[in-house]
């Protein structure tokens, strides 16, 4: 594959478009709610009334308002229509040609999709996931091409940390230091693997991104492996996420037979191979050294760091782990450079973050933002404040890791040292809001039983440690507890935390110390009396 | 329990198991996809479960042969992992997402209430081997919560009465 063939690929494909697309979401949310069925009766639809040449069907990636889902929107107009069904299909091809269509509108101006910057997600509902063509045309391996034809490894990772991207997995670290660790590490053979594990109840940004643009992903793996050496990599994915693997699997097949992937990529003696790898639900796979483990088909148990996957890794060798968004970042980076990324976001956030918001909110759905975005714009603005009413008294971040930060911190700025500081994390993007209904005593319990389950058993302070932790909490959900419980309380979260060997137990107390540091009272007004 | 361990060579040039079942053979050519190799135990467990519903002991043994893996990883690895079953299924599965997202609008309801129905609880499957019922960690459905999976199709927005309506019809069918 030469440049010039990849942009003839890109052309054919747009000049075969129709003036007008009708884009149906078929990614999982609006799937769920019936919009293959949607798809198909639209496109008999533009059949019936004879439209082929003016007007083309076309299965998106996620369109972000998911709550309101089966959605369609008509491009290049953007008008939007919510909650369509199989039915309603024929009035949405009439109006196009100015006749009354009776599904429900959508607003496209509204602050849902207005305060949104699209980044990682700027292909998501344009192009057609299941189609390598699409994203060529959107300009996509055009990165892959520039790096290996024009730049060196070292010219690759100089300029991922002069974007100062960081890992969006939730830690935050910097992107272009591990690539560099990797890239330098001594070892015949290296590896890179992206984390798609994702396990964090109420989190679905991978899933969606994924579902939507997976030849972004793979483009910037691909740039990953020529940037540190390696020639496997491995996506790790969630089994719970069907979807998304078999478009993954769509996708790899459709870069192997282009020249994309495999022997000779871009007839440069540069090879990348990636596989898939499916997991089999374990939270704990997400955390790095046991999802290492999981690859190798054993029990996914972590072991002690150092040394980090940088030095041993896979089987032994270097290993490169970065999140789905992590990848997704790159293509963008390399294609319009680091300049025009790092433009984006805070001093020591930069670029954007997608997050899945959810819960009790008028829009839940796709979201990305720049990174220092205000929780009072993601959650009034872009979500509309609460779905009934009900005032929110909360939000939830960074999963059963993370915590809740109350309302009257939502001016807040989000970005990793804002949400560390507040006793939260950013984790990797799942924001779930809560209204005064929720008890967060019961949120906190709800998470401790998560990692009371999920807790692979391997340390003693996490097995144990969970297990009398979550007995403390229906305890004191049982009204059966006194101030000295809680006393305990804090005392063993601390001690879990401190001792714990990898970051599910190190974390696991987060959301009791977090929801003990704001809505203390909550806790109080559950103690049993005091006998008299 | 005394178990003789037939060589991996022998098995590979067995025709067909000795059970006579077909899958088997489907089992083997997934084997043989992943050349042998011990790491693709996941992914060969993630197949077995898929032509059989469950695993069972002698099909974890047959695998354990096929790799050339002892027993106890083989065990180890098919236990530690939500995703596979040692226990045959029920002819349908309800799924109850619990993500954080569905718990807060109410997953526990829509559980307790479906519990009650089947008279069973969750990860039970019923006497008459009608209904599984069960509960996943977070399906990535948050934006239709609260979701319910039943036999594999995902149903957003659940309530009560449209959990048990549907879980009737297959009790129901099942004694009828």
């Amino acid at each position: 594959m030469e440049l010039a063939e990849l942009l003839a690929i890109g052309e054919r494909e747009r000049s075969s478009r129709r003036p007008v697309q009708i884009n149906c979401c078929i990614a999982a949310g609006c799937l769920s709610a019936g919009s293959e069925a949607v798809q198909r009766s639209l496109n008999d639809s533009v059949k019936a009334a004879g439209l082929q040449e003016r007007a083309q069907v076309c299965g998106v990636g996620c369109l972000r308002l998911c709550s309101r889902g089966p959605l369609v929107r008509i491009e290049p107009e953007g008008d939007l229509y919510e909650r369509v069904t199989p039915e309603q299909a024929p009035g949405i091809v009439a109006a196009l040609t100015g006749g009354h269509a009776d599904a429900q509108r959508g607003d496209p101006d509204s602050p849902f999709f207005r305060r949104q910057v699209s980044v990682v997600l700027e292909n998501c509902g344009r192009i057609e996931p299941e189609r390598i063509e699409s994203y060529i045309a959107a300009g996509g391996y055009q990165a892959l091409f520039r790096a290996l034809h024009e730049m060196t490894p070292t010219q690759v990772i100089d300029a991922v940390s002069r974007s100062g991207l960081r890992g969006r997995g939730g830690a935050g670290y910097p992107t272009g230091v591990k690539w560099s660790m990797v890239a330098k590490a001594p070892g015949p053979r290296k590896f890179v693997v992206c984390n798609a594990d994702e396990g964090d109840p109420g989190a679905f940004m991978n899933r969606s991104e994924l579902e939507s643009d997976p030849h972004r992903v793979l483009e910037g793996m691909a740039i990953a492996g020529y940037a540190v050496g390696a020639e496997q990599g491995y996506v790790y994915i969630r089994g719970e996420y069907p979807q998304a693997i078999h478009r993954l699997q769509v996708a790899l097949r459709q870069a192997n037979r282009l020249g994309l992937l495999g022997g000779h990529v871009f007839d440069s003696p540069f090879a990348f191979r990636i596989d898939l790898r499916i997991g089999a639900g374990a939270f704990v796979c997400g955390e790095e050294t046991a999802l290492m483990a999981s690859i190798e088909g054993r029990r996914g148990t972590p072991r002690p760091r150092p040394p980090y996957p940088a030095e041993a890794g896979l089987w032994g060798c270097p290993t490169l782990i970065n999140n789905v968004e992590t990848f997704a970042n790159i293509p963008g980076i390399i294609r319009r450079g680091p300049e025009w990324f790092a433009a984006f976001g805070t001093e020591k956030s930069k670029g954007t973050k997608v997050f899945s918001l959810t819960g009790k909110v008028r829009h839940a759905g796709l979201v990305e933002v720049p990174m220092g975005t205000t929780l009072r714009t993601i959650v009034e603005e872009i979500g509309g404040g609460s779905a009934d009413g009900t005032p929110i008294k909360a939000v939830q971040t960074g999963g059963p890791s993370g915590g809740c930060i109350p309302a009257w911190l939502f001016d807040t700025p989000v970005d990793y040292e804002s949400l560390t500081q507040l006793g939260s994390i950013m984790g990797s993007g799942g924001l779930i809001v809560m209204d005064e209904q929720t008890s967060m005593v019961d949120v906190a319990r709800f998470y401790m039983e998560f990692c009371m389950d999920e807790s692979c058993g391997k340390c003693v302070p996490c097995r144990a440690g969970t297990v009398q932790l979550h007995r403390l909490l229906t305890k004191i959900i049982q009204r059966r507890a006194q101030a000295d419980d809680l006393r305990r309380l804090e005392e063993l979260c601390d001690l879990v935390r401190h001792a714990s060997l990898c970051g599910l137990g190190q974390t696991a107390p987060n959301p009791v110390l977090s929801t003990l540091r704001y809505f203390r009272h909550e806790y109080e007004a559950l103690l049993a009396r005091p006998e008299v | 329990m005394t178990v003789t361990v037939t060589g991996p060579a022998t098995l590979r040039l067995a025709p067909e198991h000795p059970s006579g079942d077909k899958r088997f053979k489907l089992l083997d050519a997934a084997i043989k996809k992943h050349q042998f190799r011990q790491d693709a135990l996941i992914e060969v467990l993630h197949t077995a479960q898929g032509l059989f519903g469950y695993l069972d002991d002698g099909l974890l043994w047959y695998i354990a042969r096929a790799l050339k893996l002892p027993p106890s990883r083989v065990y180890g690895v098919a236990t530690f992992y939500h995703f596979f079953t040692l226990k045959p299924q029920g002819a349908h599965t309800c799924i109850v997402c619990m993500g954080t997202a569905c718990y807060i609008k109410g997953a526990d309801v829509l559980l307790r209430a479906a519990e009650e129905l089947a008279g069973v609880r969750a990860g039970e499957t019923t006497a008459d081997r009608q209904l599984s019922l069960l509960t996943a960690r977070c399906l990535g459905a948050c934006g239709i919560a609260p979701a319910v999976v039943y036999d594999g199709q995902v149903a957003g927005h659940q309530s009560p009465t449209s959990v048990c309506s549907r879980l009737k019809e297959w009790l129901v069918r099942g004694t009828g």
